[in-house]
């Protein structure tokens, strides 16, 4: 990106100032060298979100920002209803609440060495990964519209989890307002056999050690130390979520002259909050944000049943889950006035700060754990929301890595049988039903998530808690 | 498989890059023929088009205000099928009818271990959507999908 267009106001906060038809600044959260290497589309693409009626304060992407689709991978915006505000499909993206899920195991490294292949195989075949991989759980219409309300709450109530599980998930497992009766039969058709499934893509399950504890304070809040096990969860809402974004995109797209909508592009598809297709697409996105989190707690029944069989003295309790493709309304403080906003998060992760109430009581007084997936190859991390994180972006922060590479690159420049015995040398498993997937999905495709993670800490999003390497990677 | 296959008399097929995902470019002597070849594109993003046999049929009708809302509607309408009815598709024969699309579409039943399927494709987008004829005359179809 161009730095000239940008003003610096901060070592790692850029702004746009507002032209053309923007009603507000944007503000790229990155340092100098992510922002240099940050795709000229992520500046074209926060200037259009700026647009967008009812937009408040700014239009910001974060440290991992690059070229999505109408929003950039790592946008948000907020909008006010009572000022006309919108809702956009395509600012929530097709997989809607794909999130992250960590899990403490109670576990060391020296516990796992003795059975590491073992459990590599064995999560392998259990959690259902990659292209036409079905789920044993398959729902009629009636269990389906249960599900699509209730959530994790829905599945812990068929027994996969605990009531301690729904603490620690945002939303306490069930997002409220879902309404079912506004997903369509196709979308509730395309998720029949797909609960308990991983995806394919950036989609992951790993087994991973912490490496390094950065903020001990908030690791002890957090329940683990330097050498802990921890699983790490990165799914979503599945074909279900899939086919609401297909649907409302569609429907926004059309519907935008209608509510007198200028889209800069197609993509930022949306609708007015206060308008029918606007209060549709959010009971269908809600109940795609419910999908999500049962079949995240689904993947982790399943987890811990390939636990109990190969190392029974695991403990596996939930850390926390985040959600980072969404639309929540929140109440943030706007020219001094606690105003209720609809704030979407596209590929950001939720990052409330110390006190909020929307936190788990046990993590009050830290703040909220940011859950930051990396690469098969890399490392992943802890990072805690900051009181300053509220006044930023609505309190948010990065989500990933984002790639640096596009998967054509990728293909041409490895082979997934590489890099799997590359990986293996370093004492990663990585367990995979493609390998045309595998260097799709190369590390060396993706920026370096530790760049990321320190632009985030300094730029006050989000701090360093820990830092945690896979050690068994299974990719859909 | 990402390069052009040589041009037929039905067109060929490309991808282009996306620095998430990955870009679908069917082009051909007609818009039909753009439509089928855009169609082998978003099945080669998930494994080589030439390793799934047409042997099974599925027919698709889909219904758009514009020729772009089609092609993202024909190519979704792909998706659908693939997820719900866990099949890879290869050959594709369509026809247009005012704002509405008639189409074949010919494949088999996912077949993990041969076909190796790369990844799962989410939804066609409008990023970088465009139906249009080039300086050639040819009709050029293309959107990025989300993977």
């Amino acid at each position: 990106m161009d730095l000239n267009q940008l003003k610096r106001r901060g070592p790692d906060e850029w702004h746009i100032s507002p032209h053309g038809k923007m009603r507000v600044p944007g503000v790229i959260y990155a340092s100098e060298d992510l922002i240099r290497d940050m795709d000229e589309k992520v500046y074209e693409q926060v200037s259009n979100v700026a647009t967008l009626p009812g937009i408040v304060r700014a239009s910001y992407a974060m440290p991992d920002a690059h070229w999505g689709y109408g929003f950039p991978i790592g946008g948000v915006a907020a909008f006010d209803p009572d000022l006309g505000g919108v809702v956009s499909a395509g600012g929530v993206g097709f997989d809607i609440s794909c999130g992250v899920r960590a899990l403490r195991t109670g576990l060391t490294v020296e516990d796992l060495q003795p059975v590491k292949e073992l459990l590599a195989e064995a999560l392998f075949h259990r959690i259902p990964a990659g292209v036409g991989s079905t789920g044993k759980v398959h729902l009629d219409r009636h269990e389906m519209d249960a599900m699509l309300a209730g959530g994790a709450r829905w599945a812990v109530g068929k027994g996969y989890g605990t009531h301690e599980d729904l603490e620690f998930i945002e939303e306490q497992g069930c997002m409220a307002g879902a309404k079912p009766e506004c997903v369509s039969d196709y979308a509730k058709k395309r998720q029949q056999d797909e609960m308990g499934t991983l995806g394919s893509g950036n989609h992951y399950l790993e087994v991973q050690q912490v490496v390094q504890v950065f903020d001990a304070a908030a690791a002890s809040a957090f329940g683990f130390r330097e050498g802990d096990l921890v699983v790490s969860i990165h799914c979503g809402s599945r074909g279900l979520g899939h086919q609401i974004g297909t649907e409302f995109l569609k429907r926004m797209a059309i519907s935008a002259a209608r509510y007198h909508i200028e889209l800069p592009d197609r993509e930022l598809a949306s609708a007015p909050i206060n308008s029918e297709v606007g209060q549709e697409y959010l009971g269908a996105m809600r109940a795609g944000i419910n999908c999500a989190l049962a079949n995240r707690q689904i993947v982790t029944h399943l987890v811990r049943q390939v636990f109990a069989d190969l190392l029974p003295q695991a403990t596996l309790s939930l850390l926390y889950d985040v959600s980072h493709n969404t639309c929540k309304v929140e109440e943030h403080v706007v020219d001094g006035a606690p105003t209720r906003l609809f704030v979407h998060r596209k590929g950001a992760t939720r990052a409330f700060g110390p006190g909020h109430p929307d936190i788990p009581p046990s993590f009050r007084s830290v703040g909220q754990p940011v859950l930051i997936g990396g690469t098969m190859g890399t490392a992943s991390y802890v990072l805690v929301g900051t009181k300053e994180s509220m006044s930023l972006a609505f309190g948010s922060a990065c989500h990933g890595a984002g790639r640096s590479m596009s998967r054509h690159q990728a293909l041409k420049q490895w082979h997934g049988r590489d890099v799997v015995k590359e990986l293996a040398a370093r004492g990663i498993l990585i367990r995979s039903p493609s390998m045309r997937g595998v260097a799709e999905e190369a590390p060396g495709a993706y920026k370096d998530v530790s760049e990321v993670v320190d632009a985030a800490d300094e730029a006050n999003l989000a701090k360093k808690v820990a830092r945690l390497e896979p050690l068994v990677c299974i990719k859909g | 498989m990402q390069r052009p296959r040589s041009e037929t008399v039905q067109g060929n097929w490309e991808h282009f890059p996306h620095q998430a995902d990955i870009g679908v470019r069917g082009i051909g002597a007609t818009k039909e023929a753009a439509f089928e070849r855009a169609a082998q594109a978003l099945t080669a993003v998930i494994t080589d088009p030439e390793s799934v046999a047409p042997t099974q049929s599925v027919t698709i009708v889909c219904e758009a205000p514009d020729d772009e809302l089609l092609l993202v509607d024909w190519l979704n309408a792909l998706v659908y099928e693939m997820a719900t009815r866990k099949m890879l598709f290869s050959r594709f024969n369509v026809h247009f009818n005012d704002h509405s699309l008639h189409a074949t579409a010919w494949g088999e039943p996912i077949e993990v271990a041969r076909h190796q399927p790369a990844v799962e494709v989410k939804g066609a987008t409008y990023t970088e959507l465009s139906v249009k004829q080039d300086e050639r005359g040819r009709w050029v179809a293309q959107c990025v999908v989300d993977v």
